[in-house]
């Protein structure tokens, strides 16, 4: 699974940081850090945020 | 034959509704039947940076997930009644369904005023047509008055003043977004869009429209005479439940629903989204409606527990729901983020880091304790406070 957010539409606000803290963290500057190929098992973790994500900046391939 | 879900409305709500009927391991038929002619699309751009830009299906369509490729979506048509008695909904075209179980997903329309004068030129934004309709309006030629100061016409407004219009906002209340934040913090937003050219015409009302065939103006209820050739009414919404009449619902705010959000007494039915009048525990108790973002999906998950407990596909989840309300509202570059329930906090607000105006958080109590938060910037401190209200409750 490869998770991609488009840096130019993400605000930073941080939703998909409480339905999967283990992809996307808020860094102390306040911008969004994620991993880009988290582990299978975090699939229902990282959709979620994928659909909570205000500005549906997340995009999940394979 | 197996089973069938029908799921009435098809915009966010009843995607999500649909989505966690599979995700829950409901395999039967999944029909989705909504008014509007597009596949379900994300409202919030539309008065915001999609009515900046371009206003287009694909730039606000929701992704589909693979799950939900064998719903069947019948668009373009409206529910026209509802027996719950007999389980089945009736369209408009004639056509009738009968379903195992319902999903309430049919969601709010704008309210309109009833101010006499010529209709063309005003707009009310809730779908792609009217976002459509008034980008093409818009531009650093227009003169636009924006009825309303709620989250929606605030937004329209900047969006509006940042395509160069001329732009005024015309309310009863005396600070814009009072409701939801507060005295202080509505007016240093007030100043806010003042720096970016927006005037506010306040404690004032509409009497009038002006012009013959179209908007060229209005009269206050004070007498003054404003020049507008595009008006927007953003002044609330009603709720789309006229199909659901003769059932014996409560439908005097939304459709009154239990913690797990079935309809009152209605085994089998079930209600998301901004239409469902839900009791929240964190809270009073009290059952609301609740029209943020957050609400679908969080309604959406419970909801469909609730249905295959009731279409005897899996058994009683006593988990009480009890979800944290979060809202959002971007205008110009502040990113305005709401928690928990501020509304309930308004008799002891405080600042409770920065300042009004720059980046700040302001907390909304009850009996000292932390109901709501509003932020403005200051992203880094959002899981602070969110943790804190989800340890706080209400709730006696
Ligand atoms: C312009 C705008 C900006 C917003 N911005 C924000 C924001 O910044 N932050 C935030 O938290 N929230 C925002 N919201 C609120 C958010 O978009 C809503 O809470 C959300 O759309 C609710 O989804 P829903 O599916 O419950 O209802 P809706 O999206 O209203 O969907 C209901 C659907 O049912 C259809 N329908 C109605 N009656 C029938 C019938 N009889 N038969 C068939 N179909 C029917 C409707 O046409 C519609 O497609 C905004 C809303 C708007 C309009
Ligand atoms: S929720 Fe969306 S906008 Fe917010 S930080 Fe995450 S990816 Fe960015």
């Amino acid at each position: 699974m490869k998770v991609i957010v488009d840096m130019d539409v993400c605000k930073d606000h941080g939703q998909c940081v409480f339905s999967a803290p283990e992809v996307f963290q808020i860094n102390e500057n306040g911008r969004l850090v994620y991993e880009a190929e988290p582990d299978e098992s975090l699939r229902d973790a990282v959709e979620e945020a994928a659909d909570v994500c205000p500005l549906q900046a997340i995009t999940i391939e394979g | 034959m197996g089973q069938r879900i029908v799921i009435a409305g098809a915009s966010m709500g009843g995607l999500r509704a649909a989505e966690r009927l599979r995700a829950s391991g409901y395999t039967g038929e999944i029909v989705a039947v909504g008014d509007e002619t597009h596949m379900p699309y994300n409202r919030p751009p539309l008065s915001k940076e999609a009515l900046a830009s371009e206003v287009t299906h694909e730039a606000v369509a929701f992704r589909l997930r693979p799950a939900v490729a064998d719903v069947t979506w019948r668009l373009g048509v409206p529910i026209a009644s509802a027996d719950l008695e007999a389980r089945a909904v009736r369209l408009a075209d004639g056509a009738e369904l009968a379903y195992d179980g319902l999903v309430i997903a049919t969601g709010m329309r704008p309210r309109r005023l009833p101010t006499p004068g010529p209709t063309a030129g005003r707009h009310v934004v809730r779908t792609l047509e009217d976002a459509c309709a008034l980008r093409s309006e818009l531009g650093p030629d227009a003169r636009v008055l924006v009825i309303g100061a709620g989250f929606i016409g605030c937004e329209v407004a900047a969006t509006a003043r940042l395509l160069g219009a001329d732009v005024t906002v015309v309310a009863p209340e005396a600070v814009p977004m009072r409701r939801p934040l507060g005295d202080d913090l509505g007016a240093a937003l007030q100043r806010r869009h003042e720096q970016q050219g927006v005037r506010f015409l306040l404690g004032r009302t509409v009497a009038a429209f002006l012009g013959e065939d179209r908007v060229t103006g209005a009269e206050l209820s004070d007498g003054t005479r404003l020049d507008a050739g595009v008006v927007v009414e953003a002044v609330g919404s009603a709720s789309n439940t006229e199909w659901l009449d003769g059932n014996g619902l409560d439908l005097s705010d939304g459709v009154l629903c239990d913690n797990a959000l079935r309809v009152e007494g209605r085994p089998g039915v079930v209600a998301v989204g901004d239409v469902a009048r839900f009791p929240n525990p964190r809270y009073d108790g009290v059952a609301r409606r609740i029209e943020h973002w957050s609400i679908p999906t969080d309604t959406a998950k419970r909801a469909a527990v609730t249905l295959m407990t009731d279409l005897g596909l899996s058994g009683h989840d006593p988990a009480p729901f009890a979800p944290l309300p979060t809202f959002w509202s971007d205008q110009y570059d502040l990113r305005i983020q709401s928690f928990g329930a501020p509304a309930l906090g308004a008799d002891d607000i405080r600042v409770l880091e920065g300042d009004l105006d720059g980046e700040v958080v302001v907390g909304y109590h009850t009996d000292g304790a932390l109901v709501g938060v509003v932020l403005i910037g200051l992203p880094s401190a959002v899981a602070r406070y969110r943790a804190e209200l989800m340890r706080n409750s209400v709730a006696a």
